[in-house]
C-alpha cells in the first residue's frame, strides 16, 4: 500500500482551505501553517472557543497549539472522523484572526535574574556578546503572547523574544527549579515543576505557576500577554504566597 | 474497609481510563497503559469499568487484606498469590480476611491491575483518580503507594465470608473468566496507521519501518517506548513548531530512532510524527517488556475503528454477563 497517498480531509489550496489531518485513528487537527505567527495563533485560539461553545458528542479534548487546533474524540461513536472533521471546518469558517477572542490578559510576573537563580545567565551573554544585564533588560522589555501550554503542566510558551536573545536549546536536558525562566530559540517559557529541561534558564520567578489544590490548577493561559519585570533577591526571598 | 501495603512493589499507582480534558493546561491523560485489562479488572468483581485500579510493574507489592473481600487481577501475569496459593488472573477471587497477596514470579507481560469490589474509596483530580506523578496529584496522594499505605474500599452489601465455601480456605476463585486471547494475540505486531510527516521520511526509511523489526528499549516506561532499530531518516531537514501529540504517536528523534508516546506523554511535542499505533493495539504494547521487538504493519483507518467498536461491544457483554453471574452466586 502507498502510504504517501494517505488521505487528507481537506487539504490547503492557495490558503483557501486549512488542512485537517488524522493524529491516529482518535484525534484529528486543524493545521493552518507551520510557523509562529501572532495571527495564526489567534485564529486557532479563535477555533477552540468556537468548538467549545458548539459542543459535540464524542469529543474528549481540544488542545490548541502554535498554529493547530487538535480534538481527540472516541471513534466508537458513529461516523466520528467525518462528524469532526466537518465541525472543525466549520468552526475555520466561522471564525477569523480578527475574531474578539483577544481579550487576552496582562500578566506581570516578576522575575530574579540574580546568578543563584539564572544557572546559564552568564552564558547566554557570552554567546550574545551582552552582558548579563542587557540581557535581563532585553529579555523584560517585551510584551509576550502566550502561543500554547504544554511539555509540563501549565507551561507556557511564550513569544517571540528579540533575536539578540536566540540561542539554541542544551543537546541535554539538566534538571530544572520549578519557576526556572528560560529561552530557547524566539521562545521563552517558565517551568511550572521541577523537570529537566533543555532551555537556558536566564532567571527564576517566586511565583507558583501551578498549584494542584487551586481551581484551577494553572494560572497561565493561551492568548494571555506577559510582561516580565526583575526582582532582587531579597525581593524573591520576601514573596509573599498568595492568599 | 480496606487494605495495607506490608512491602511496597516497584511502581504501583492509582490508575483509571485517564484523565481527559485538561489537555490544554498541558496535563497528561495518564491512566491506565492497559486500558483494556483494567476495564476488564473492574467489570469481573461487578464494578463500572471507570473505577480506579492499581497498576503493578514487577516485582509487585504485598499486600494484606483487611477484610474480607472480592478482587480480580487482570493483565500482565506475575502469578500472584494468596498466602502462597496461586490465584487465578482474569477471574473474580474471593479472599478472606488476613491473608496476604503477593507477586512472586514474572511470567509474562510488564504491569497488572488489581480491582476490588466496590472500588477504592479516594478523591478524584480533574475528574480522574489517575495518578500524576509529574504534577504530583490524583490517584494516592500523587504519589506511587509505599508501605504501610492503607487504601480504604468503598462500602459494598455482599457478604463474601459465605462465598468462602471452606472455613480453612484462604480464597475462592468464582467460576467465570474472561477469555482475552484475540485482544493480545500476534503480541509483536503493531497496527499503525500514517502520521502527517509520513511522506517526509526517505524512500529507504519507509521501506526500514515496515520491514525492520524495533527492539523495545530498557529506558522505555509510562511516558513513552524508545525503541531501537536502524536509524531512519527524513528526506530533508525539517522545523516543526509544536502541536498536539497522542497515546500511540510515535516520533522520529534528531537521532533517527523513533519513540512511541505511552500514557503518561506530554500533551504537546514538536518531533515529526512518522505514524500512530491503532488504539486497539495499545494493550498488547503496553505488556511488552524491554528488549522485546515489535514490527509495525498498516492497518486501515475504517479497520482501526472496526475493531475500536468490537471491543467496546464485547466490553458491554461482559459488563452485563458478570452482573447477572455476580448476582446468581450472591442471591
Amino acid at each position: 500500500m502507498n502510504r504517501n497517498r494517505q488521505k487528507l480531509y481537506f487539504v490547503a489550496v492557495n490558503g483557501a482551505l486549512p488542512s485537517i489531518y488524522p493524529l491516529g485513528d482518535s484525534a484529528l487537527t486543524l493545521d493552518l501553517g507551520n510557523c509562529i505567527d501572532e495571527q495564526l495563533n489567534t485564529r486557532a485560539v479563535a477555533i477552540y472557543d468556537w468548538l467549545g461553545t458548539h459542543p459535540l458528542d464524542g469529543v474528549i479534548d481540544r488542545i490548541v497549539a502554535y498554529s493547530s487546533v487538535s480534538v481527540l474524540y472516541d471513534p466508537t461513536h458513529a461516523d466520528r472522523r467525518t462528524a469532526i472533521s466537518a465541525w472543525l471546518l466549520e468552526a475555520w469558517q466561522q471564525t477569523s484572526a480578527a475574531s474578539p477572542c483577544d481579550d487576552g490578559r496582562e500578566i506581570r510576573i516578576p522575575v530574579c535574574y540574580e546568578k543563584e537563580y539564572a544557572p546559564d545567565l552568564e552564558a547566554v551573554a557570552r554567546q550574545t556578546g551582552l552582558s548579563p544585564e542587557q540581557v535581563a533588560d532585553i529579555h523584560c522589555s517585551v510584551t509576550y503572547r502566550i502561543y500554547m501550554i504544554g511539555f509540563l503542566p501549565g507551561f507556557p510558551y511564550l513569544g517571540k523574544i528579540d533575536p539578540r536573545l536566540g540561542i539554541p536549546r542544551k543537546t541535554r536536558p539538566v534538571p530544572v527549579v520549578a519557576g526556572g525562566v528560560g529561552i530557547a530559540g524566539l521562545q521563552t517559557g517558565i517551568y511550572p515543576l521541577n523537570s529537566p529541561g533543555g532551555w537556558q534558564i536566564i532567571g527564576r520567578t517566586p511565583l507558583q505557576l501551578f498549584d494542584r489544590a487551586a481551581d484551577p490548577p494553572v494560572v497561565l493561559h493561551t492568548g494571555d500577554r506577559v510582561r516580565f519585570y526583575p526582582v532582587s533577591t531579597n525581593e524573591f526571598l520576601g514573596w509573599a504566597p498568595p492568599i | 474497609m480496606a487494605f495495607s501495603i506490608i512491602k511496597p512493589g516497584l511502581l504501583d499507582t492509582i490508575q483509571d481510563l485517564g484523565r481527559n480534558g485538561f489537555g490544554n493546561w498541558g496535563i497528561p491523560p495518564g491512566g491506565a497503559m492497559d486500558g483494556y485489562a483494567a476495564q476488564v479488572a473492574n467489570l469481573l468483581v461487578g464494578n463500572n469499568q471507570c473505577e480506579a485500579v492499581i497498576e503493578i510493574h514487577f516485582p509487585g507489592p504485598q499486600i494484606l487484606f483487611e477484610q474480607n473481600t472480592m478482587i480480580a487481577i487482570t493483565g500482565a501475569d506475575f502469578s500472584p498469590t494468596v498466602n502462597d496459593e496461586v490465584i487465578p488472573c482474569w477471574q473474580p477471587v474471593v479472599v478472606r480476611k488476613n491473608t496476604v497477596l503477593h507477586f512472586p514470579t514474572l511470567v509474562q507481560g510488564s504491569r497488572c491491575y488489581l480491582s476490588v469490589h466496590g472500588g477504592y474509596c479516594l478523591k478524584k483530580w480533574l475528574n480522574s483518580y489517575s495518578t500524576s506523578l509529574k504534577a504530583g496529584a490524583g490517584g494516592w496522594n500523587g504519589m506511587p503507594l509505599k508501605k504501610g499505605d492503607e487504601l480504604p474500599f468503598n462500602e459494598n452489601t455482599i457478604y463474601f465470608a459465605g462465598l468462602l465455601k471452606k472455613d480453612e480456605s484462604n480464597f475462592e476463585a468464582l467460576p467465570w473468566r474472561v477469555n482475552m486471547e484475540k485482544v493480545y494475540q500476534f503480541p509483536h505486531e503493531i497496527g499503525v496507521t500514517p502520521g502527517h510527516e509520513w511522506p517526509l521520511l526517505s524512500e529507504a526509511s519507509q521501506s526500514a519501518f515496515v520491514e525492520n523489526n524495533f527492539l523495545i528499549h530498557p529506558s522505555s516506561d509510562r511516558m513513552g517506548y524508545q525503541l531501537n532499530g536502524s536509524p531512519l531518516s527524513l528526506q530533508r531537514p525539517l522545523e516543526l513548531v509544536s502541536s498536539a501529540v497522542s497515546f500511540g504517536t510515535i516520533q522520529l528523534l534528531p537521532d533517527g530512532q523513533l519513540i512511541v508516546l505511552m500514557a503518561d506523554h506530554q500533551t504537546t511535542g514538536g518531533y515529526p510524527r512518522i505514524a500512530h499505533v491503532i488504539t486497539a493495539h495499545l494493550p498488547k504494547l503496553a505488556q511488552l517488556r524491554p528488549s522485546d521487538t515489535i514490527q509495525f504493519k498498516w492497518t486501515g483507518m475504517e479497520e482501526a475503528e472496526q475493531l475500536l467498536i468490537g471491543r467496546k461491544k464485547e466490553l458491554h457483554i461482559l459488563q452485563r454477563s458478570c452482573l447477572d453471574h455476580l448476582n446468581e452466586v450472591v442471591c
